[in-house]
């Protein structure tokens, strides 16, 4: 999951400017650091070779060089803001080779449920992609907040219930990734890790053709019953009965995810974690 | 002691800052205790400014429930408006009362003031039942929310300014026109006409644009 | 009768918050009970409880922080041990421990131990630095005190009543909302904060109109002390952005209490409103935490470099402007929502601008130093550290605020590291800073040097230690507030962050044996001239502790670092020669009207959280009485005689006058 090991050109570019910036700033720090140090290793009081200025309180020419030195590593770094923000929109498209896949995520307590609504599939805990194809996400949630997250792959997103966020993404190696929530979402959300399948784009379709011979149906009552808090050790996969579940979802047609329930009317409600464990 | 207008030696002006007013030491009590509650008010019309950028987002959000234009009755607004102005500026009699220790003019001014913001109350009341009553409630839609919390923290604030006016006028009964007495009076009337300036605001943004809409 | 309160809130299913509970109420009676029987009641209440004295209350801010401190530190040790071992684990805190563990981190560590330290110290020293003899409200000042204990208070209290909230620092809804977080705990935190914001709202408006208001004669603007110009830079934030705070947690408290939809799933609620709410007072927060300790520096490097501070007029413009910028940058926390690339290129360029003055404060510093004839006392060490550690902060933060890389790093481990490294680098090495230097103001003794070294050696390599190990892990791709977690490349570092932690402890330990060691050796380290470091501004020219009045004549400034010139002054005239008769001063008196009012609002905190109505309605009236039996009383003042004030003063001029002829060879 390191960050400096991109598997996509999102999170090479991303990384491109994490570095990047670091170097122009340690350009002015690293210099600063040490005169910091310097400076005061050599004023030392014990020091007799120390000129004692104690009128040096004020120079127009050093405090013009202070203000400038910041300002200039900030225009610059901008710069970089700036034309990185527009470049690495998330819902900018990533073109790739071969047709883009729609993927639709969908963040529930405490688990991924991603739906391939062209394909008519769905998984849970598992994205599978194939390798050098445009990925194109929409993401909701179920409940709460989330955020979708594979970090050799790039841009993170948040997932909000009622509301779609867009991000684009592409896998360029195959092999096996990991993605996580970044935003934490109760009681189950260290275990909202999921593996990323990154596949050639010809074993693709088999994978499709494969999992849509699951027994498992993804429908409204199964999709209901797949949003109760806990957590899910398995990875299913189901038929995708109806491709709009997805919209159903984001408008609030199906309505939130309930909470957990409580036991007692006392202050501490049975956690959803005890499940969990 | 030469060091009045030109700062004489390097030490007293390192910075070059040059000619300066001298300061005249710490500021009276009255001028103090008026400051600070200036300030104090300008952190109320923050939290404010909240409730109205929360209306602001959430206006549209009626959830199938009633629009503002299908809820706000004119005509209440209007008495409620005049209520408030009418007892700005009774407030500001009594102020001037208070200044030139007249009891008489003083008592009238509050008692007046407290029936108008009484009568600003009760409407408001009235209002917010009524539309409780035919369910729309502020549970009912985040506009309604949103409606409710912002009058609905104005009208606290004028509950609590009834409150304050009324230990104000026991107190003169009790203790005079004493200093202190007089600092707290003047805050209250910094903060009545505070309230007014916010209902100016509300009317405008809420009742003014709601029934437009 | 009691609403929702039952035994069933008593946790007596998890031993550790029982254990650690019983431990902090026995540690309380015992306390108590040394103070009742050794008859030292009548004292705590006559001198401190009830005090309105600025220096009192400063002490009593201070104290409070502290104690919050190892609470909050006891937290983040827990979390260390936590994710070094709950590799493919479950480690030994369930998941609704762990979370209210670092939501309780994180709210202790800025509400109630960084809050209270640097409104402490400002408390303490402010007004000393203006030459005036106390703030503008001094009763208010002892309300806005007990109000911000009320809250730490209600927040330790949900340790073995209740729960606290399990959502992190910040409570983001939809997760705080009811349905989502049915318990208490959410309760205990806003309710909680909403007290002891009103306490630091008070005491932001207090200190503004201190600053703004009450000043000696000739003290001129461009002549305060550059710590006055922080205070006023960050209370002015205070007033502009508490009330924010304030109104947020009222729509959250809404939702929760009588189903309104501000921030709900449901009936069009909005979070993202939440967010934007939030954070247009959290970024300002931070910088309310930040500016006072960057006084704190200057102070401390222009007195022990032996110059006045270089740029004084710079200094002062760009405390300004992170003042005002400060609220232009909030949506940086939230880069990652999906807004345009306009807003986030916008405020990520606006994020950076505020790096150009504050980089512009460490240059100044650095020029302090040149030149200089530098002293490493302990203050010196923790800004010099400060300066170096704060520098590393300030790069990770202006990489934070480039979108792209944040679209990487939010909310990961890096950012984790990243806050920690500005609040402890910058507002906690500041405050104690600050506590070094100013100690001997306070209590008429210094620190001990010795421990006081060791314990910033400590701290400054734990620091290191524990949140270089975090940099890394957040490069690594982990996310912050796992419970456990299955990734091998993630274990070694927590290991190391964890031994980082056993380090700073023993910063820590150091420095409240430190403490101890000086009270002991107090005879020894006494400061009889009120001048131990060789100061520049005004809070020197008074005895250590200050009497109650602080001053006998008002001074007369006639320049920046108005002591120094003072004492340069009096190279060629003795100091009492143009002294003008003694007067009687007049001061507050003493008023229990903070304490009194703080108890009723902790029973209508704890009312409120645990649904009890009446209690609710009895704890309001109570307040209100308060307040009204306060402006009955006649006499708000007491008189100081005058014999009484020269009697005091020549004590401190006899003291003084060998400082003075020392000071007279430099």
């Amino acid at each position: 999951m390191n960050l400096l090991d991109p598997q996509g050109p999102v999170a090479a570019a991303n990384s491109t400017i994490l570095v990047d910036s670091v170097f122009i700033m340690l350009v002015i720090v690293v210099p600063t650091i040490f005169a910091i140090l310097g400076f005061a290793f050599w004023f030392r009081a014990s020091n007799p070779k120390a000129r004692y200025q104690p009128d040096f309180v004020y120079s127009g020419r050093v405090e013009m060089v202070v203000w400038a030195i910041p300002a200039l590593t900030v225009i610059l770094l901008g710069g970089v803001a700036w034309i990185g923000s527009h470049q690495l929109d998330p819902a900018a498209p990533v073109p790739g080779t071969g047709s883009p896949v729609r993927i639709q995520a969908v963040s529930l307590d405490w688990k991924w449920l991603f739906i391939y609504p062209d394909q008519r599939i769905a998984t849970v805990n598992t994205l599978t992609v194939p390798a050098g194809a445009e990925l194109n996400f929409q993401l909701t949630s179920s409940s709460v907040m989330n955020t979708f997250f594979i970090p050799q792959l790039g841009s993170m997103i948040y997932t909000m219930n009622g509301m779609v966020t867009k991000l684009n993404l592409r896998a360029d190696n195959e092999g096996k990734l990991k993605g996580l929530s970044a935003h934490f979402s109760g009681d189950g959300f260290p275990d909202m890790m999921f593996d990323v399948n990154v596949i050639s784009p010809l074993a693709f379709p088999d994978w499709v053709a494969a999992t849509a011979k699951s027994d498992a149906v993804l429908n409204e009552d199964s999709y209901r019953k797949l949003m109760q808090q806990g957590i899910e050790k398995g990875k299913p996969a189901y038929r995708l009965e109806d491709p709009r579940l997805f919209d159903l979802i984001a408008n609030q047609h199906i309505p939130p995810g309930p909470g957990p329930e409580l036991i007692s009317d006392a202050g501490r409600p049975h956690s959803g974690g005890h499940d969990a464990r | 002691m030469a060091m009045t207008a030109t700062a004489g030696h390097a030490h007293a002006d390192p910075h070059h800052i040059g000619v300066v007013i001298e300061h005249p030491g710490p500021a009276s009590k009255r001028i103090v205790t008026a400051y600070g509650f200036w300030i104090f008010l300008l952190s109320d019309i923050v939290m404010f400014s909240c409730f109205f950028a929360a209306y602001a987002v959430l206006s549209g959000q009626t959830a199938g429930g009633p629009k503002g234009s299908e809820i706000f009755e004119q005509r209440n607004v209007a008495i409620e408006t005049v209520c408030l102005l009418l007892s700005s500026f009774t407030c500001g009699m009594a102020s001037i009362a208070a200044d030139v220790r007249n009891r008489f003019w003083f008592y009238l001014g509050m008692t007046v003031t407290c029936v108008l913001g009484l009568i600003f109350l009760v409407i408001e009341f009235r209002e917010f039942a009524d539309l409780v009553a035919r369910g729309y409630g502020p549970s009912r839609s985040a506009f309604l929310t949103a409606f409710f919390s912002l009058v609905g923290c104005h009208g606290l604030h004028v509950s609590a300014g009834v409150l304050w006016l009324l230990t104000m006028m026991a107190q003169v009964f009790a203790k005079g026109f004493r200093a202190d007495v007089l600092r707290r009076i003047m805050c209250f009337a910094l903060f009545w006409h505070a309230l007014d300036i916010v209902w100016v605001g509300v009317f405008s943004v809420v009742y003014l644009l709601g029934s437009a809409a | 009768m009691l609403g929702k309160l039952d035994w069933s809130a008593i946790p007596f299913d998890q031993p550790i918050p029982l254990i650690a509970g019983a431990v902090v109420l026995v540690a309380i009676l015992a306390v108590l009970t040394w103070v009742v029987v050794k008859g030292h009641l009548p004292y705590l209440w006559s001198e401190w409880i009830t005090s309105v004295d600025h220096k009192r209350i400063g002490v009593m801010y201070i104290l409070l922080a502290s104690v919050m401190l190892l609470r909050g530190g006891s937290d983040a040790i827990m979390m260390r041990i936590q994710q070094a071992v709950a590799y493919q684990s479950q480690g030994y805190l369930p998941p609704e421990h762990y979370n209210q563990i670092f939501s309780a981190h994180g709210t202790i560590m800025i509400f109630f131990v960084a809050m209270p330290f640097v409104i402490g110290l400002m408390n303490l020293i402010v007004p000393l630095q203006l030459g005036v003899r106390d703030v503008a409200f001094p009763t208010l000042n002892s309300v806005g005190f007990w109000l911000t204990a009320t809250g730490a208070l209600l927040v330790n209290l949900s340790l073995v009543v209740g729960e606290f909230a399990r959502t992190g620092w910040l409570a983001f809804p939809p997760l705080s909302e009811l349905s989502y977080s049915p318990g208490v705990g959410v309760d205990y935190y806003a309710w909680s904060l909403q007290i002891s914001g009103v306490g630091t709202l008070v005491a932001g408006i207090n200190l503004v109109t201190t600053v703004l208001k009450l000043r000696t004669k000739g003290m001129n603007y461009l002549r305060m002390p550059m710590f006055c110009w922080t205070t006023l830079a960050s209370n002015l934030l205070i007033v502009a952005a508490f009330p924010i705070l304030t109104a947020t947690l009222a729509m959250l408290l809404l939702d929760r209490y009588l189903g309104f939809h501000f921030f709900t799933n449901e009936a069009g609620g909005n979070v993202m409103m939440f967010m934007n709410l939030i954070w247009a007072w959290g970024h300002p927060e931070v910088y309310i935490l930040v500016l006072p300790a960057f006084g704190i520096f200057s102070e401390v490097v222009s007195t022990f470099s032996g110059k006045a501070l270089f740029g004084y007029r710079s200094m002062v413009l760009a405390t300004m402007a992170i003042c005002v910028i400060s609220f232009m940058v909030w949506l940086h926390h939230f880069f990652t929502m999906g807004a345009g690339p306009d807003v986030n290129a916008i405020f990520g360029i606006a994020s950076m601008i505020i790096a150009i003055p504050t980089g512009v404060k460490i240059y100044n510093w650095l020029f302090t130093m040149y030149g200089g004839r530098i002293r490493f006392a302990t203050p010196m060490l923790w800004s010099v550290g400060f300066m170096v550690t704060f520098i590393v902060g300030g790069l990770t933060g202006v990489l934070l605020a480039v979108p792209p890389a944040d679209f990487m790093l939010h909310n990961s481990m890096f950012l984790v590291a990243h806050f920690h490294n500005v609040i402890i680098g910058g507002v906690l090495f500041g405050a104690f800073a600050g506590f070094e230097y100013w100690f001997p103001k306070a209590f008429g003794f210094r620190l001990d040097e010795r421990w006081g070294k060791l314990a910033f050696w400590f701290t400054f390599l734990g620091f290191f230690i524990t949140f270089v190990p975090l940099y890394i892990a957040g490069m690594l791709g982990m996310t912050r507030r796992m419970q456990h977690y299955d990734v091998a490349a993630w274990r070694p570092w927590m290991i190391v962050a964890a031994i980082g932690m056993a380090v700073l402890t023993i910063g820590v330990i150091c420095q409240i044996v430190q403490i101890v060691v000086s009270i002991r050796n107090r005879e020894a380290l006494r400061d009889r001239t009120g001048d131990p470091w060789d100061g520049r501004s005004l809070e020197w020219a008074t005895s250590s502790p200050p009497p109650v009045f602080n001053f006998a004549f008002n001074p007369d400034v006639r320049g920046e670092d108005a002591y120094w010139d003072m004492k340069a002054r009096a190279q060629q005239q003795s100091l009492e020669r143009d002294r003008p008769e003694y007067q009687d001063i007049e001061m507050p008196r003493n008023s229990p009207t903070g304490f009194v009012c703080a108890f009723f609002a902790t029973i209508m905190g704890f009312a409120l959280i645990w649904h009890i109505w009446w209690m609710v309605i009895l704890g309001g009236l109570g307040a209100w009485a308060t307040f009204v039996v306060f402006a009955w009383r006649d006499h708000d003042e007491y008189v100081i005689p005058a014999e009484e004030v020269a009697a005091i003063d020549r004590v401190n001029l006899e003291e003084r006058r060998d400082l003075v002829s020392m000071a007279g060879t430099v």
